[in-house]
């Protein structure tokens, strides 16, 4: 099948274009739009943004693998993103981690991202997301939890239940 | 022809005088960058390579843009001390003192014109190269044993000549992506590789086209072609002669020959008219690899993937490897040198002027056209050649696929378009006009000879390296000697005179062409003709406009123009 | 009991305070550039003219400001550094990638009061000549960004962006741009890479200092956004002004950020050097959590060498008369600025306190300062690349109970093949100063843990030593 980007995609990477004066500059910003819409960069992706911006796929490619915001697969529809540098760490993230593993079925031990069997939760570990005075942080997809315990983290779990639950 | 922009670049470029380890040089203030050509500072690399100071780098090449990443070439270096006014501090003999900064350089890049001392053998320097030797060891997968570069490795090389005796590596090494081809043509190993980049810097600045890249971050970036488009295009395989280590490597060469056991012969590219400046890696008569030569008259440091390949009829099945003369019944049987060559020239001793076909290959050495030349002159014969045409490309393939069709020009064997004459040829031999056939290095039949008149000749001579389709039409059959197998000149399509060496004796019973041509014609024109290339080549410098500056010793490795004059040249 | 001063926060926790540019205009907001665009040429006693732009970026050197973002380079100087007599353009970014754990002051600012950040870039960007700008903002600011997207439309629309912006013939655009999760995009040069959309590798200094050969080859200037709002306060208040804050070499006001094991966590913007680190910690902070006792302060971002909390500071002072009294003092009397820092061994870099207590093992500490720099190492030379990731396999093994005495040293000896100007740029340093002081200054945490493991091993293995690890 064609991959077809929709015109709210391309009329945005056009107006980026217009920002820098050269186009590869767009790469970076095209990477983000994509994976805004789709939740992930495809094969696809990185070839539409090459010729759109008349690059070659692996000038694109090195992009999204360098930066750990762009997935390379679909993620889960609820995304934790727990911070684990120093100062989060020391006001008990780990803990956090383990206990939202735990609750989800995956494994606390490791580091890199992980997606529940039925594909609804990813969990991972970030570096600082410089908020260290409200220590421990978490993203859920793009809403960013403060001084977060293990309580709110359990209630911000039943939250994502019942937003299933409205949405079926 | 020699390029004038080329001889005012030698010009009144300053010199600065610096110490290297102690001991004083003067070295240019400049040198032309690497891609551009244009005067940059002389940098520290380049001193101390004008001094013959070795200093070990993985990413910096001469010929690539720098990168600075493999901190290999770490130096200590020390400029003049100054004051709180900024006034220079002298010795006691009036001489500056020299201040060594607290912080290394990389030799690659650093250019500071300030500089007036450089250190490279101070302790701190050999703890910098051991440091780094470590810590690219410590997830190579050190497998020297099975590793086709050993014996050309610069890591290994290194760490043999700056590293440390132990590891102190007790963790688990990072796995990475081996033996994935990356194109049809080469095999790359992750694990191998440094990550100087060399080889993504060759396809974005050499080549133009960025097809290798770095995937992913940190202690797991890896090199990477585009999954799914492979790299491919005809100068992959420069990648692979970049590589300083074990990581790219060539699908051809992998694991048929240890390097260590190759001989190297300095030759030309016989594949087209550009004639690269390659070297022949050879083992008991056999070729195992072409790999480029530095000229920067011709082809830099590179050479096409076409060339490099273009090696296997050599030593192929179908090499013509004995003498074969024709029997009664018209059964080819072999034959030897001696009688067939009396045969041949009891022939044309006696034969009558414009009774005689030559048809030259233009892969013939510029000495055995020469001698041609002279054998059609004796003869008064007809003469013609075969142009063999293919795409070219804008950077080093030549749309003339065989590198001495200047020769032919020079020495008139053929006309502007070679092959005009085969028509009248073969309508002169239907009619009995010409008698006899010399051909040499091609497929009369297939050069355009009506297949049913070669009957009629009276002599019918082919010499090749290959069976062709028209050899079991000759009467007689001589086996000739490739380029590896004898010495000679080609001149390229800019009119550069260049030797090649033989890298070994000619397979079975196979002899030079410009033997078997000096033989013939010190019989029947009653000279005596030099029967060593040499000899051939510096009778031409003496009687060819344009050759007179020219000796074989001259042509030296590089070769050299022909003077440009309205005879010699378009 | 020492006071904050606050410029830059002065507005921005203010009840009822907000984004929007009505709420900015409201406090007096881009009235400091309308003063930049009314500056007009000056005549000097010695016969010369200053342009209005000379004139700022004259203000700016007065004002002796040293960046905010880390490195402390003194912005004035940063910005004469530009050559403006070239047909190329000159750029300027803003360093927004707010990354240095222990650093959380330009969230404030983006998030809160945007519109001081797009001042003080248009009058920075007016100073240097500039007509087109970014601001490279980490990719986690996703808030951030729709609030300074949100702040730039509106500036464009009041006429403070665009073509002949209020009537001074002077066009700028500015532009966001966004990274994606990459500490190392805080390096000027990785942060120009990134905007050019190759991999945010730094580039070699020298030659590419980005005042010369910066975005696209073209002289750029790179600011952290706290620097950049200074500005706007250093043209506001005058250069003579501003430099009476804070003390010489080290002026005006900063934004201290601290987290960790404390009462207290928070921002606080003070006078450089007017404030102890005792002060910051105790009566801005609130002191230890009950009960605790703080072992380590790391005072300047992740990157900075730790301090113990019970460490004497040799201090050599300058007296009034000229000569110099040397004193030593306790680590909590310290002033806060960057010459006194760096006189104790260390540095304010970013101003990111992060506060250990003893509770935390400083082993967990290295581990974990390891962990980031090993994931966010670009790795595009040799000793950063290869030396963080085995570092941190050795602390990680550490932690998993099977350490060796010798690991300490082993350590010690891989961080001094990375630092001191091995690699790129600064990120061999950045990353290897911190593990370095963890072992030299808490020695006694690393060899009990490690020995602890290896008596242990023996008893199991014996004397012999079948584990591999020995």
């Amino acid at each position: 099948m064609e991959f077809s980007v929709p015109n709210i995609l391309k009329n945005k990477i056009d107006e980026l274009i217009l920002h820098y004066p050269e186009k590869r500059s767009v790469t970076l910003m095209a990477l983000h739009a994509f994976q805004e819409y789709y939740g992930y960069i495809s094969n696809e992706a990185i070839e539409w943004i090459a010729q759109k911006l008349s690059l070659m796929p692996i000038t694109v490619l090195e992009l999204v693998t360098f930066y750990p915001m762009f997935s390379q697969e679909p993620l889960g529809k609820f995304h934790f993103k727990i911070c684990r540098t120093l100062s989060c760490a020391l006001k008990g993230s780990k803990n956090i981690y383990t206990f939202l593993c735990n609750k989800l079925g995956l494994d606390p031990h490791l580091h890199g991202r992980q997606t529940t069997a039925d594909g609804r939760f990813t969990v991972e570990y970030v570096e600082c997301l410089a908020s260290c005075n409200t220590a421990p942080v978490l993203f859920l997809n793009e809403d960013f939890y403060e001084n977060v315990t293990e309580e709110s983290v359990a209630e911000l779990l039943s939250l994502c239940e019942q937003k299933e639950g409205e949405n079926e | 022809m020699i390029n004038k922009d080329q001889l005012q670049n030698k010009e009144e470029i300053p010199m600065i005088d610096i110490k290297i380890d102690g001991k004083a040089i003067s070295i240019p203030k400049t040198r032309p960058h690497s891609v551009t050509g244009k005067q940059e500072p002389t940098t520290i690399i380049q001193a101390c390579s004008i001094a013959g100071v070795d200093i070990p780098h993985f990413c910096y090449h001469p010929r690539l843009p720098v990168s600075g990443n493999c901190r290999m070439c770490l130096i200590e270096y020390g400029i003049p001390a100054i004051d709180r006014d900024r006034k220079p501090i002298l010795n006691p003999d009036g001489t500056p003192v020299i201040r060594k900064m607290p912080r290394p350089a990389i030799a690659c890049f650093f250019n500071d014109t300030a500089t007036t001392e450089i250190y490279t053998n101070t302790e701190a320097v050999k703890q910098y190269r051991q440091a780094v030797l470590e810590f690219l060891l410590i997830n190579h997968p050190l497998d020297c044993p099975i590793c086709d570069q050993a014996g050309d490795c610069k890591l290994q090389e290194y760490v043999h000549q700056y590293g440390q005796e132990t590891s102190r590596f007790v963790e688990d090494k990072v796995i990475k992506p081996k033996k994935r081809a990356i194109s049809s043509k080469i095999i790359l190993d992750n694990e191998r590789c440094v990550l100087c980049t060399r080889c993504v810097r060759f396809t974005r600045e050499i080549i133009g086209i960025p097809a290798l890249g770095i995937l992913n971050r940190g202690g797991l970036n890896q090199i990477s072609n585009y999954p799914g488009s492979d790299f491919e295009h005809n100068y992959t395989l420069n990648a692979v002669d970049l590589c300083p280590v074990g990581a790219l490597t060539s699908r051809d060469f992998r694991f048929r020959m240890r390097s260590w056991f190759l001989s190297e012969t300095k030759s030309i590219c016989p594949g087209c008219a550009t004639g690269c400046n390659i070297i022949i890696h050879s083992r008991d008569k056999q070729i195992y690899r072409l790999k480029p030569r530095e000229n920067d008259n011709v082809n830099s440091v590179w050479m096409c993937d076409y060339g490099r390949l273009n090696y296997k009829w050599v030593n192929a099945q179908n090499r013509l490897t004995h003498v074969f003369a024709e029997n009664t019944d018209g059964t080819q049987v072999e034959s030897d040198w001696l009688s067939t060559l009396k045969k041949i020239i009891s022939v044309l001793e006696k034969t009558p002027p414009k009774t005689t076909a030559i048809l030259v290959s233009s892969r013939l050495s510029t000495e055995e056209i020469y001698l041609i030349s002279k054998l059609a002159k004796r003869l008064d014969a007809f003469t013609d050649s075969i142009s063999h045409l293919g795409e070219g490309d804008s950077f080093l393939l030549n749309k003339d696929l065989t590198p001495n069709s200047k020769a032919i020009q020079i020495f008139k064997l053929a006309s502007k378009t070679p092959g005009d004459r085969i028509a009248e040829i073969s309508k002169n031999i239907d009619e009995g006009k010409i008698r006899n056939l010399l051909v040499f290095g091609e497929d009369p039949i297939k050069s355009g000879i009506a297949p049913g008149i070669l009957g009629r000749l009276d002599l019918f001579v082919i010499c090749d390296i290959l069976v062709n389709p028209s050899s079991k039409e000759a009467q007689y059959l001589l086996p000739g000697a490739s380029f590896a197998e004898k010495q000679g000149t080609f001149i390229n399509a800019q009119g550069r005179v260049q030797r090649f060496g033989k890298a070994f004796s000619p397979i079975g019973d196979a002899r030079p062409e410009y033997w078997i041509l000096a033989n013939i014609l010190t019989k029947i024109t009653q000279e005596s003709w030099p029967l060593t290339p040499e000899g051939i080549f510096n009778k031409i410098t003496a009687t060819t406009p344009g050759f007179e500056n020219m000796t074989w010793e001259l042509l030296g490795t590089v070769g050299m123009d022909i003077v440009s004059t309205a005879n010699t040249t378009e | 009991m020492a006071k904050e001063k606050r410029l830059i926060l002065k507005h921005l926790d203010s009840k009822g305070y907000n984004p929007s540019i009505t709420c900015y205009l409201k406090h007096n907001g881009y009235k400091t550039l309308k003063k930049a665009f009314s500056l007009l040429p000056l005549k000097t006693e010695d016969g010369k003219t200053l342009s209005a732009q000379e004139q700022l970026r004259e203000e700016v050197k007065l004002s002796g400001i040293r960046g905010r973002g880390g490195a402390g380079f003194p912005t004035g100087v940063k910005w004469s550094f530009i050559n403006h007599n070239t047909d190329k353009p000159v750029y300027l970014v803003c360093n927004c990638d707010e990354s240095e754990p222990g650093t959380f002051k330009d969230r404030q600012i983006v998030h809160k009061d945007p519109h001081q950040l797009i001042e003080g870039m248009i009058i920075a960007c007016y100073a240097n000549d500039v007509h087109l700008a970014y601001i490279y903002m980490r990719g986690e600011f996703n808030l951030g960004a729709k609030i300074i997207e949100k702040a730039l439309q509106e500036a464009r629309e009041a006429g403070f962006l665009g073509k002949n912006i209020l009537g001074s013939n002077f066009d700028l655009e500015i532009y966001l741009h966004r990274g994606a999760g990459a500490y190392i995009c805080g390096e000027e040069t990785g942060a120009i890479c990134s905007l050019e959309g190759r991999r945010p590798y730094p580039r070699i200094k020298p030659p590419y200092f980005p005042a010369a050969l910066g975005l696209y080859m073209c002289p750029t200037i790179v600011n952290n956004v706290e620097t950049l709002c200074a500005v706007k306060h250093i043209i506001e208040i005058g250069a003579t002004k501003y430099a009476k804050l804070g003390i010489p070499g080290d002026t005006g006001t900063r934004i201290v950020g601290i987290s960790g094991l404390i009462q207290k966590p928070g921002y606080f913007e003070i006078e450089n050097g007017k404030v102890t680190i005792g002060e910051l910690i105790h009566d801005f902070a609130g002191g230890p959590l009950p009960g605790r006792k703080i072992k380590a302060i790391i005072p300047g971002g992740s990157s900075s060498k730790v301090f113990r909390a019970d460490e004497k500071i040799t201090l050599k002072t300058k007296n009034s008369d000229g000569t110099e009294s040397i004193k030593t003092i306790d680590i909590m009397e310290l002033p806060y600025d960057s010459n006194s820092i760096m006189a104790a061994g260390s540095m304010t870099g970013s101003g990111g306190l992060i506060i250990i207590d003893d509770s935390v093992s400083m082993v967990d500490v290295a581990a974990n300062i390891s962990e980031f720099y090993t994931h966010e190492s670009c790795g595009q030379c040799t000793p950063c690349r290869e030396g963080n990731l085995w570092m941190c396999k050795i602390l990680r093994r550490i932690l998993s109970g099977q350490g060796r005495r010798i690991d300490a040293d082993e350590l010690l000896r891989i961080s001094h093949n990375i630092m001191g100007g091995k690699t790129v740029c600064a990120f061999g340093e950045g990353s290897t100063w911190p593990i370095e002081s963890y072992i030299i200054k808490f020695r006694d945490e690393f060899l009990a843990m490690t020995g602890i493991a290896e008596d242990n091993r023996k008893e199991v293995w014996g004397e012999s030593g079948i584990n591999r690890f020995e």
